[in-house]
């Protein structure tokens, strides 16, 4: 199943729907790293909301697809991740370094406003 | 030399456990000598036997008088003392009725009911489970004496209706103690979540900001308990950031100390930072040797500071800042 | 009581699946909310763990029971697999380790996810793994 990929402003917005497979996120990623070249995107929110379980290979895929994004000039937030499924990553010792979290969407926008009104600023 | 096996242990641990608590001492002892207590699902007599029909009339024609000897025992025992006369009595009277019905009809259904039922009303008024097994041991105990009194003429028949009233007998004392017991500890487990939960409350001073004051020693299944509690609140509340305050904690172990980091982590994960209060030089010394890595948490002196610090992270500003506020607000529209 | 069912896994979407049947099971035996995600994590670790290292293989999922601590029912997951085995176990369960350029967390974060977890592997033969999980 693939994940829609919405343009808000100078953002994207990737809203999970569904349980992932992983060849979802793998396309995911690819269709992100394309979008944000195309649309010059500053900032790409992921949202997980529904994701009931975000294992070991979920994690690295999520990680890849900021770092991937960061290269590409777009920062990434992770939003929406549910209480059992935060309790279940540290449990398996999985953390999200390096990649920004919010709690949903509203969140997740206010963050990127936040990381990327400062980026043109410290230029001089 | 010959190993002996214990082949009789295949009873509830529950029940056991408290059989072996010492029951107050009756004012005379039993005419005949408790037994194996049945489990109450093992088959019993056959109660078409016309000795526990006999019984059973027995039991009913004397109905009066036995209940209030049962009655009179359980005051002079003092037991039940939370209980006025009349409760004890309305009850006995209650119970005498489901005994002698478990003894017609073979089935303990209806008492264990009305076991849980008492046991329920009576339970948060201090009454102790040697109680509850003494008063129903008087029971067996003013029931076999009137049939020795009744049977007393023909030995062979008394032993005969004993033997068919003792494993009966058995199996309600079984019945009402375990369904106390049960009852007992689904209370005290239920005392035990209410203050669990009551002494660590998850607090909202302001909008997005949670406390989580630690009180007392932290076990690892309450670390858990904790880390749940707060997750669940983030969510709810929306909150941004949280201070766990752990002034109130004496000291902690590494299975703590790991799990404080992992609330730290997993709240992170849901968008709130975690601001840690209240580490004393000690459990700071713990957390160090242990080998958790302090420069993950957030660490405040005390919780005034440490709610200052989450003010000042959820953007309540008192300091005077450099660039005016609103000069770099306007978004840069330029597609 | 509880059914027992048997997941084959051959591609990623098994995975899904089996993970899926996990958390309906833990529901049906009683687990609360956290445990059940703790309890599909692990099984999305070593289903995971039979795709990419092992190719195919299965999972058998039930319900278990102990008479041990006053009695305790539980759930019991088993990852089974004919694939090239695990040469060095006890380097495999070692956080961080990993043979291909995984983050190497699979083993032993479904270990601390579950109450007991027993691994058998032997090289050129496969691997099973069998996990419980008790309520608390
Ligand atoms: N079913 C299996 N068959 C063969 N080898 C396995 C199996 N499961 C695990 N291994 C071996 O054990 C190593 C460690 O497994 P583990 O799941 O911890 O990490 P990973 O799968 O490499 O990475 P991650 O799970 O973090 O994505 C693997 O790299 C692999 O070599
Ligand atoms: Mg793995």
């Amino acid at each position: 199943m693939q994940v829609p990929i919405l343009k808000q402003g100078g953002y994207l917005i990737a809203s999970i729907q569904s349980v992932l497979s992983d060849s979802d996120l793998v396309q995911l990623r690819d269709n992100l790293g394309e979008r944000v070249g195309s649309y010059r995107s500053r900032g790409v929110i992921i949202d997980v909301t529904v994701l009931d379980v975000i294992d070991s290979f979920a994690t690295r895929t999520l990680r890849a697809i900021a770092h991937m994004l960061k290269l590409r000039g777009a920062e990434t937030v992770i939003v929406g991740i549910q209480p059992d499924v935060a309790f279940a990553m540290v449990q398996l010792g999985l953390t999200l370094e390096g990649v920004g979290t919010a709690l949903d969407l509203e969140e997740g926008l206010a963050y990127l406003d936040e990381k990327t009104k400062r980026a043109p600023v410290n230029g001089n | 030399m010959r190993q002996s096996v214990n082949v009789r242990t295949h009873r509830p641990a529950v029940l056991q456990l408290k059989l072996n608590h010492p029951i107050r001492p009756m004012k005379r002892k039993p005419e005949f000598k408790i037994q194996n207590i049945t489990h109450p699902s093992t088959p019993l007599a056959d109660y078409n036997d016309p000795l526990l029909r006999e019984l059973v009339a027995h039991l009913r024609q004397n109905r009066t008088q036995l209940r209030e000897e049962w009655a009179r025992r359980i005051t002079d025992a003092q037991l039940l003392t939370a209980m006025t006369k009349e409760e004890i009595f309305s009850e006995a009277t209650s119970v005498y009725d489901n005994y002698v019905e478990v003894l017609e009809t073979g089935s303990v259904e209806a008492l264990q009911a009305y076991a849980r039922n008492l046991s329920e009303r009576i339970i948060p008024r201090g009454v102790e489970t040697h109680e509850v097994v003494g008063i129903v041991l008087l029971l067996r105990d003013v029931l076999a004496r009137s049939l020795f009194k009744k049977y007393q003429g023909d030995f062979d028949l008394l032993n005969r209706v004993l033997d068919a009233y003792e494993p009966a007998a058995n199996r309600i004392a079984n019945t009402v103690a375990v369904s106390f017991v049960q009852e007992r500890e689904r209370v005290i487990r239920q005392q035990q979540e209410a203050i669990r939960e009551l002494s660590t409350p998850v607090l909202q001073v302001r909008e997005r900001l949670l406390i989580l004051p630690m009180i007392g020693v932290i076990d690892a299944h309450r670390a858990r308990q904790l880390t749940e509690q707060l997750l669940r609140g983030i969510r709810a509340n929306r909150a941004k950031v949280v201070v766990v305050d752990i002034t109130g904690v004496p000291t902690i172990d590494q299975t703590v100390a790991n799990h404080l980091v992992k609330t730290v982590e997993a709240s992170r994960l849901m968008g709130a930072s975690v601001i840690i209060t209240g580490l004393s030089a000690e459990i700071a010394q713990t957390i160090v040797t242990i080998g958790v890595d302090l420069s993950k948490m957030n660490a405040v002196g005390d919780l005034q500071g440490g709610i200052e610090e989450a003010e000042r992270l959820l953007g309540y500003k008192v300091i005077s800042t450099a660039e005016p506020v609103g000069s770099t607000a306007a978004k840069e529209q330029g597609a | 009581m509880a059914t027992e069912n048997q997941t084959e896994i051959r591609s990623a979407v098994d995975i899904v699946t089996a993970r899926q049947r996990g958390r309906a099971l833990a529901l049906e035996l009683g687990f609360n909310g956290a445990d059940v995600t703790l309890i599909a994590a692990a099984i999305s670790e070593v289903a995971r763990n039979i795709v990419d290292h092992a190719k195919s293989g299965e999972i058998v999922m039930g319900s278990v029971a102990t008479t041990q601590n006053g009695g305790r029912t539980g759930i019991q997951i088993i990852a089974r697999d004919q694939g090239p085995g695990i040469r060095d176990v006890a380097q495999a369960m070692q956080y961080g380790y990993s043979t291909r350029k995984g983050l190497g967390v699979g083993l032993p974060g479904a270990k601390w996810l579950m109450d007991e977890f027993d691994i058998a592997s032997e090289a050129g033969r496969g691997t099973t793994i069998t996990m419980k999980k008790w309520k608390r």
